[in-house]
């Protein structure tokens, strides 16, 4: 167990390791405009590519009219599905082993599908040719809902798919069956609900591009691509075209906000790849907002049905969830291979029962694919939504304080490492003691008090309370992959002879912060000091292989492999410093940044004196220099949790509700950089705040998209987010090298439950038990007329 | 046709096309690269730019309307070598995560502060609320602000 206590860093404010808040080291050319972002690479003699898309949700193509836009002054070339299908890439796999048309030839299966790519002198012109396309549809029915895809009457909607003979793109389940009914049968009482999780849009605020570059003497492939994943996209590339992968190079540069959105492979990308390829010059590709919210992977869209089985004492005995999900036209989720509803069977959250069963399935509709983790670690935001909403109900109807209740489900702290019922191994917690603090934060007890007096007097209050539990850091190979790539990843470490030190990593930051909690990671295991540590990512020529940065795998996985290398070469830099010392390495002893003779602390060499050494006076028979890689497969997930506390105020004629407060408390494990994490958590919040409150994407009858721009699709601007208050708790992960566990995701997994159970419990005068996301006004005042009959 | 901007200081004349957008000339034929797009519908602000000193969101204006017009982007924050308050004050407060909404971010708070050099909480929401920025929960880009006003009324290199 490691006993690290970011309290009390081991290193000094100047050296920066662990538990400093050390100010951003990436920031410097961010500040000064001088971020590197894919639309800001220009290459010499660079085209312009624009893709023509679908006005219709689902339609047969009978012929597409390229004449128009070829007469254009400045456009070069029109590429169609059949173009591509001469180069068997008129389909692409997706990263659930589904496949995906790149340019559609025999159908449109979702509005703003890709149809045909315009290439042109510049952005406009490309426009312009985009405009003059002509296509001829003949318009089919069209699946609006899993519900309605899984009728008889249902137009199939892979036509394309040999053997596909409905609309079902998965079943899945985990759990037991019969010992679950068995529970539910028996049960006290059983709490149900059902819930639509909406469909929302990752939506970060650089969209989706590229610039494909493939030099025609020498085969060597260029992508600049807005990519979390640089190196599997290079292995998915390789693949999918056939290139020899030596000559596929993916240079992800800053990168706009990710939040699962630049996981997946866009059609656009390799349209441009394969335009370059065909032109031989160098084509951008970057889509409009528009283009990025209807066609780019959505998140969520999960209809869930919960039935929560509990005792006479309140002690819940078994859960059963049936989920319907919404895949849109194909399935594209990005999740490891063996889970097919990504890991949603963590369901059963903070709470310690025997029984579970989860049964899923995944329907065709004719939306956009995606199904990406947005901002979450393969839908468990999902799965905490579902638990954190039937324990308040359950609370309301064993008339228990839902604070209470949960205290009294809890996994408690004792029963770690937990075998949860649907086969998660929980690393540690102490879920009582963060809810314990959210408690005292919150003062708790005076706001129930405080509720009570509003009530009496015809105010509406609320207090909601989610206790949630992750599981990120994928993960051990043998449960975890994407496309059968094992989800390990990699540092390597290269001390330079003056002591400074450069990290280059398989993972690749959106904003993170990589730059610098990485470095502090060396930094406490070296004692080099972080600002003199260069970190490197997002270049497949010059990082190890890696999985890449979602579902909060970066400091689980990669942030392992750096202090494991960092430690074998400070195995090597006690030899190092034996031999300047003249002393046996075994009577050497180590505080940050140097070695000494034990028990003659005057006797000591320090790191970059080492560093010298292992370039300039290595001793005999030893390997010169100080660098090594390492690649990681963590032993088991690691397990974040928290317990958040939301106070709302809500006007029951208008139906619209106010965030007082809201309280969050945060166990990431050791925290590398207190600041950063804040910043993590804010960000969460805000985006939790952004499901439950206005985010979503919904479509009309004939699958036209509403919310395709920024003026439908709402995301909370400075104006509507609350401000946040923040507590933490510190439980290490026991098997992580430093402890840590991740927090990108926390927040946007934990919080949307907490502020609609907040609506929910100021709902309680009219009994209210649920109003599905996003709780608009117009939801609560309906919910209220209902209740008041 | 040809337009003079004055861009951070500098008289600049480009040979533009009419339909082309300011923020299209400033990143292509200026090769200012800071200033970004983020929306199509004038709504999320990463654009923003100060047209004779008034925040203005570039893909609002084509950029033959900028003609005879100073126009200051990120790239002009910096003076002799030393960050604008506003650019110390982000990067203290931890006021930017991906950067993409930085620029227009410390654009918008600087004009901010040279109006109300002790804007409140909710001052600073208000003049933000044209930008959407996904990372933060803006309560870091609130801060910054503020504490730029402070930089500001106290230049003295303030202590971390």
């Amino acid at each position: 167990m490691t006993t690290l206590d970011h309290h009390h860093p081991k290193t000094s404010p100047e050296v920066g390791g662990i538990g400093h808040s050390v100010r951003r080291i990436e920031d410097a050319r961010f500040l000064e405009g001088r971020g590197n972002y894919v639309d800001d690479v220009v290459l010499p003699n660079m085209l312009h590519m624009v893709i023509v898309r679908s006005p219709w949700a689902h339609a047969k193509i009978n012929s597409i009219d390229t004449s128009g836009a070829e007469a254009i002054d400045g456009v070069v070339a029109v590429v169609t599905g059949e173009m591509l299908a001469g180069y068997n890439l008129a389909w692409m796999p997706t990263l659930s082993g589904d496949t995906q048309a790149v340019l559609a030839t025999d159908a449109v299966r979702f509005q703003g599908q890709e149809v045909a790519a315009v290439i042109a002198t510049d952005e406009y012109i490309a426009r312009d040719g985009a405009d003059a396309v002509i296509v001829d549809y003949d318009p089919l029915d069209v699946v609006t809902s899993p519900q309605q895809g899984l009728e008889e009457s249902a137009p199939l909607i892979r036509t394309d798919k040999e053997g596909q003979v409905d609309n079902v793109a998965y079943t899945w389940e985990s759990g037991e069956a019969a010992s679950t009914a068995e529970a539910l049968a028996n049960a006290h009482k059983v709490i149900e609900i059902e819930t639509h999780y909406p469909r929302s849009h990752p939506a970060p605020l650089e969209t989706c591009g590229c610039v494909a570059d493939v030099d025609s003497a020498t085969g060597q492939v260029t992508v600049y691509m807005t990519s979390q994943a640089p190196h599997a996209h290079r292995t998915v590339f390789a693949l999918v075209a056939g290139l020899p992968e030596q000559n596929i190079r993916i240079i992800s540069p800053d990168i706009g906000g990710g939040f699962g959105n630049k996981v997946p492979v866009y059609p656009g990308y390799v349209i441009a790849t394969a335009a370059s390829l065909v032109l031989g010059v160098p084509v951008k590709w970057v889509e409009t907002r528009s283009e990025n919210l209807i066609s780019t992977g959505f998140g969520r869209d999960y209809y869930m049905k919960g039935q929560l089985a509990v005792d006479e004492e309140g002690k819940i005995t078994a859960l059963k969830v049936d989920m319907l999900s919404d895949q849109g036209a194909f399935y594209a989720d990005a999740q490891p291979t063996k889970f097919k509803a990504g890991l949603f069977h963590i369901v059963t959250g903070s709470y310690d029962f025997p029984f579970a069963h989860v049964v899923t399935k995944g329907v065709y509709t004719n939306k956009a694919p995606g199904g990406v983790a947005y901002r979450c670690s393969f839908r468990v935001t999902e799965a905490s939504y579902l638990i954190e909403r039937l324990v308040q109900n359950a609370a309301y109807e064993l008339d228990m304080d839902p604070a209470e209740f949960r205290m009294k489900n809890f996994i408690k702290a004792d029963q770690f490492p937990y075998h949860s019922p649907t086969g998660f191994v929980y690393d540690s917690g102490d879920y009582e003691k963060a809810l314990r603090l959210a408690m005292d934060m919150a003062g708790y007890d005076d706001l129930r008090t405080e509720q009570a007096q509003a009530r009496e007097e015809g105010r509406l209050m609320g207090i909601g309370i989610a206790s949630f539990t992750e599981v990120v850091g994928a993960g051990n190979s043998k449960d975890y992959d994407i496309l059968g790539l094992k989800m390990f990843d990699s540092a390597e470490l290269r001390v330079h002879p003056t002591g400074k030190a450069i990290l280059k990593l398989g993972v690749k930051t959106q904003g993170q912060g990589h730059e610098t909690t990485f470095a502090q990671i060396v930094a406490e295991e070296l004692g080099i000091p972080a600002t003199d540590i260069k970190v490197v990512h997002g270049d497949t020529d010059n990082t190890p292989y890696g999985l890449g940065t979602y579902a909060s795998r970066s400091t689980p996985v990669a942030g392992a492999a750096t202090a494991v290398i960092a430690r074998k070469l400070r195995e090597k830099a006690k030899k190092i410093a034996g031999h300047l010392l003249e002393a046996s390495p075994e009577d050497l002893d180590w505080e940050p940044g140097k070695f000494f003779v034990r028990g003659s602390p005057e006797s000591s060499v320090s790191i970059q004196d080492i560093a010298f050494a292992a370039y300039t006076n290595h001793p005999d028979g030893m390997e010169a220099g100080l660098e090594g890689v390492h690649y990681y497969d963590p032993p088991n997930m690691t397990y974040p949790f928290g317990s958040y506390i939301v106070v709302v105020d809500l006007d029951p004629g208008t139906g619209v509700w106010k965030v007082r407060r809201m309280i969050a408390v945060d166990d990431c494990g050791v925290r590398i950089n207190p600041m950063i994490v804040d910043g993590q958590i804010h960000g969460g919040l805000t985006e939790g705040f952004a499901m439950s409150n206005m985010q979503f994407i919904t479509f009309d009858d004939a699958g036209n998209c509403i919310g395709s721009n920024f003026m439908d699709y709402l995301v909370p601007t400075a104006w509507e987010t609350p401000a946040f208050e923040l507590g933490e708790t510190v439980t290490p992960s026991p098997h992580h090298p430093i402890g840590a566990k991740g927090i990108g995701e926390s927040a946007t997994v934990g919080s949307p439950a907490a502020y609609v159970n907040a609506v929910i419990d100021a709902l309680q005068p009219y009994g209210v038990k649920n109003i599905d996301m996003p709780v608009l006004p117009d939801r609560v005042w309906e919910a209220i007329q209902d209740a008041s009959g | 046709m040809e337009v003079t901007i004055t861009i951070n200081g500098t008289e600049r004349t480009v040979d533009i096309e009419p339909r082309w957008l300011l923020v299209d000339v400033i990143r292509d034929q200026l090769g200012l690269t800071g200033t970004h797009i983020g929306c199509d519908t004038t709504s999320c602000g990463v654009c923003t730019v100060l047209v004779d000193e008034t925040p203005v969101k570039s893909c609002t204006m084509f950029g033959v309307q900028a003609d005879d017009r100073d126009i200051t982007t990120v790239e002009g924050l910096k003076q002799g070598g030393e960050l604008h308050p506003i650019q110390a004050a982000f990067k203290e407060k931890h006021g930017l995560q991906c950067g993409f909404c930085t620029p227009a971010m410390m654009l918008v708070g600087k004009t901010l502060l040279e109006q109300n050099p002790t804007p409140s909480e909710e001052d600073v929401r208000w003049a933000i609320s044209g930008n959407l920025c996904r990372c933060t929960g803006y309560i870091n880009i609130v801060s910054s602000i503020q504490h730029a006003g402070e930089l500001m009324a106290n230049p003295a290199p303030a202590d971390a």
